[in-house]
């Protein structure tokens, strides 16, 4: 029987109430550091994702979907709409100084009647000047869309070689993205072909609010990059300035908003985190010495049967630290349950866009974790810890 | 095995009254060796507990020296007299001391298990059969009777077979027949060659003692009333 190594975990078995208080506490310490930890970098993964997604420095769009507010909706919040302006506005765009990259995109919104398979957003982009979507797209599609072909959002339930009918037309879907934990996630991506023909289609079946458009000659939006040697401001006021009806728009002002709720949440949970760590740990300090306090004299009869002052010292602090680890296990599990699997859940009710870290970063975070909360109950103890080593044996064993 | 007290004193500040002294132990030798039960009797207060500690190498003393076969007990570091008072000495403390979480058998090989060491099962048997506790090895400290938890502290006392056997009132809160127990077992370690020293304020101990000391205001008496035994 080697009790030598399981004095500290009897010890921990004999008092089952006191050790599950303290397991439970930790466990608690634990799920707030990862699960507060989880959230504020999802969080900020997701404005990244978000931003990336976006990836230029300016959009353009009719003047009338900033006063409807129907752009950060469709963008931002994952509302399904759309919105054109002519042709020859955003050839003006274009024609204006400071110009670097630029792409049209065009949007359709399908509905839950029963021309389209399910309601979505659907944007369409121009494959030959595309520099925001087509990148993301070919890290899960490599060859070139084919008219009709779609690439889904990774929230979507469809999946590829599935068909999908918007407005009579069955489109196929060649891919489906990777998460990003924006609204990105809901909506479809199609060629600027297919979506010309979705337009059509929706305006032949009188399902379109614009009613007297040709998909030829108008686009959604413009999205553009400036050229070297101008700032974003000057282009955009330039637009603004010069070519009407349209609005141009700085994306970085366009996610300020989010940024600006992104950072008030990251303060309150890391202001949370810190209160109840505090918090927790004087009670961990607390929970120990009475612990240790109410055994004064076990532990003095170890010293009489020939425990050294540090084999006493190490028996409380063996037992900190095992109750440090289980629980510490325990509240990762918790925190990881609870907060993997409702990702979605989460990111819809904060309305923030929320992207998980990698496996291996969520790994780091759980193991970083156990080792905080660990060394947090060796923290809490070691003056419990001290004490007992320096007891005197004679004073207890009488009683006093 | 000799242990031997030369010119031990301990002195306690009385935190309460300021720098006021209180001499629990005044200036004693002692000698105690193999083959005998020493008993030493006194009233509460009187400073045998002090004495005994001391002896044990839990008290240090305010001045004079606790010999073990010549070492000076507390001129070792911690560690070494821990480990000494774990091999040589088998320590029997006043009241119930049994480790809670831990069960009767685990309890008595504490001493040996605290430093990851074995000891024959036939050894232990023979051992807890000769103090009548082999049936309850298994027994929870809290389902045992106030004789039983004795029977058991001394079995943790004895079970690393230690030369000297130091107990502080092992009989305190024990009926007449549990401490003629007690006694008789102690009795048989000393004449089993072992150096039993014994403090209690049963009037009837005295007729196990090989050798009876009294302990009055901290100062050590024999029967003749000398100061050195």
């Amino acid at each position: 029987m080697k009790l030598k190594k399981t004095i500290a975990f009897r010890n921990l078995a004999g008092k089952p109430v006191r050790t599950m208080a303290l397991i439970l506490l930790t466990a608690l310490l634990s799920l707030i550091l990862l699960g507060g930890t989880l959230m504020v970098s999802s969080l900020r993964k997701g404005l990244h994702s978000l931003e990336d997604r976006l990836g230029a420095d300016i959009m353009v769009v009719p003047y009338e979907a900033t006063t409807k507010s129907e752009l950060k909706n469709i963008v931002l919040q994952g509302n399904t709409g759309y919105f054109y302006m002519d042709k020859s506005r955003a050839e003006k765009v274009l024609s204006r100084d400071g110009i670097g990259q630029a792409s049209e995109q065009f949007f359709l919104a399908s509905t839950s009647s029963g021309c389209c398979s399910i309601p979505v957003q659907i944007i369409g982009f121009e494959p030959e000047t595309d520099f925001t979507i087509s990148p993301w797209i070919r890290k899960s599609y490599s060859k070139d869309l084919q008219d009709l072909d779609i690439v889904v959002g990774n929230d979507l339930n469809a999946f590829v070689g599935d068909t999908l009918t918007f407005y009579g037309l069955d489109c196929h879907v060649a891919s489906k993205l990777d998460k990003t934990g924006t609204s990105f996630d809901t909506a479809v991506f199609t060629n600027e072909n297919t979506i010309k023909m979705l337009i059509q289609s929706s305006l032949d079946k009188n399902m379109n609010d614009f009613a007297n458009i040709s998909p030829d000659g108008v686009v959604s939006c413009i999205l553009i990059n400036t050229a070297e040697g101008f700032t974003t401001e000057e282009v955009v006021n330039d637009i603004n300035i010069h070519v009407k009806k349209v609005k141009a728009i700085q994306t970085k002002e366009m996610i300020s908003g989010i940024s600006d709720s992104l950072s008030g949440v990251s303060d309150i949970i890391t202001i949370l985190m810190v209160a109840v760590w505090v918090l927790g740990l004087i009670i961990l300090l607390l929970a120990f010495t009475m612990s240790v306090n109410e055994r004064k004299k076990e532990f003095a009869v170890l010293r009489v049967i020939g425990a050294s002052r540090q084999k006493l010292a190490g028996i409380v602090m063996q037992e900190a630290l095992l109750t440090g680890f289980v629980g510490s296990l325990v509240g990762v599990v918790v925190s990881l349950l609870v907060i993997v699997p409702f990702n979605t859940l989460i990111e819809e009710q904060m309305n923030l866009p929320f992207l998980l870290p990698e496996v291996g970063n969520i790994a780091g975070y759980a193991v970083i974790t156990v080792l905080v909360s660990v060394v947090s109950c060796a923290v809490a103890v070691t003056f419990s810890a001290f004490r007992i080593s320096r007891i005197d044996t004679s004073l207890i064993l009488r009683g006093e | 095995m000799i242990l031997q007290a030369q010119q031990i004193r301990k002195e306690f500040i009385r935190e309460s009254r300021g720098t006021n002294c209180f001499q629990a132990v005044q200036e004693t030798n002692l000698t105690l060796s193999g083959g005998t039960l020493t008993i030493l009797m006194g009233r509460s207060g009187s400073g045998k507990s002090t004495l005994l500690n001391m002896l044990a190498g839990l008290l240090e003393p305010t001045s004079g020296k606790i010999l073990l076969d010549g070492t000076d007990l507390y001129g070792l570091p911690d560690k070494e007299l821990s480990r000494l008072r774990n091999q040589k000495i088998g320590v029997i403390p006043q009241g119930q001391t049994a480790l809670h979480s831990l069960n009767v058998l685990e309890n008595i090989l504490l001493p040996c298990t605290l430093y990851g060491e074995t000891v024959e099962n036939s050894a232990v048997m023979e051992l807890l059969e000769r103090l009548e506790i082999a049936g309850l090895q298994t027994a929870m400290p809290s389902e045992l009777s106030g004789g039983e938890l004795r029977r058991m502290a001394i079995a943790r006392a004895l079970i690393r077979k230690p030369d000297i056997l130091l107990a502080d009132e092992p009989t305190s809160d024990l009926d007449d027949v549990n401490t003629a127990v007690v006694f008789n077992i102690l009795k048989q370690f000393a004449s089993e060659g072992k150096s039993v020293f014994v403090v209690t304020h049963e009037n009837d101990a005295g007729k196990y003692a090989d050798r009876l000391f009294h302990m009055d205001g901290g100062i050590l008496r024999t029967g003749d009333e000398s100061g050195n035994c």
